[in-house]
């Protein structure tokens, strides 16, 4: 039953995945495109949990943590560039 | 009975994650559609990752908790980006439509 589950739950993962470049390459704002970009971290983390738990094994954890850390990083720095044409002042 | 569990909780996580993307393409402007990601997408992330403990708990040696890092990171990161971004939003003063109240009250002291 589990692989089953796992399996819809890579699909509605892939989806949303999908619905964020859409919103990514059609987004009528620059912040729209930073939503987009920092939804679609998240979801990246989502599926790489999922692709380790369907492996059995703990290796990819690190990996998401990483990305987690980098995305905020990320995200927090181009809203401030945005904000004061500046990243550190 | 932990496959339940795990079955369970995988499932309300995949919703909540694709409710959250859902609302990102379909809201009508940039300060409705920063409701979505921003709440429904990191629930969907915790409840994600609380069955990915309980499934390393159980079919591993010993407990898992180090997936409570990711969670509690996410949990505490997503209103600080989410505040940065109706910052930069309002300093570009973009678009709304009727229905969104409260944007004369707003003064941009960036």
């Amino acid at each position: 039953m589990l692989e089953t589950v796992m399996l819809i739950v890579f699909a509605m993962v892939g989806v949303s995945l999908l619905l964020n470049v859409w919103r990514l390459l059609v987004g009528p704002s620059v912040p729209d495109r930073i939503l987009a970009l920092d939804t679609m971290y998240i979801n990246s983390i989502a599926l790489i949990i999922l692709y380790g738990m369907s492996m059995g094994t703990t290796l990819y954890f690190e990996a998401a943590l990483l990305i987690a850390m980098l995305g905020f990083v990320s995200t927090v720095a181009v809203c401030k560039y945005l904000l004061r044409g500046d990243i550190i002042e | 009975m932990f496959e339940w569990i795990i079955s369970i909780l995988l499932l309300i996580g995949g919703c909540f994650i694709l409710v959250g993307s859902i609302g990102l393409v379909k809201m009508p402007d940039f300060y409705m559609r920063l409701h979505g990601p921003t709440k429904a997408t990191t629930l969907g992330m915790a409840s994600l990752l609380t069955a990915a403990m309980v499934f390393f708990s159980t079919t591993q040696a010993g407990l898992s908790i180090k997936e409570i890092l990711i969670s509690l990171f996410l949990l505490l990161t997503a209103p600080i980006s989410g505040y940065m971004m109706i910052k930069s939003a309002i300093h570009h003063k973009l678009d709304c439509i009727e229905r969104t109240k409260g944007i004369d009250n707003i003064e941009d002291d960036v």
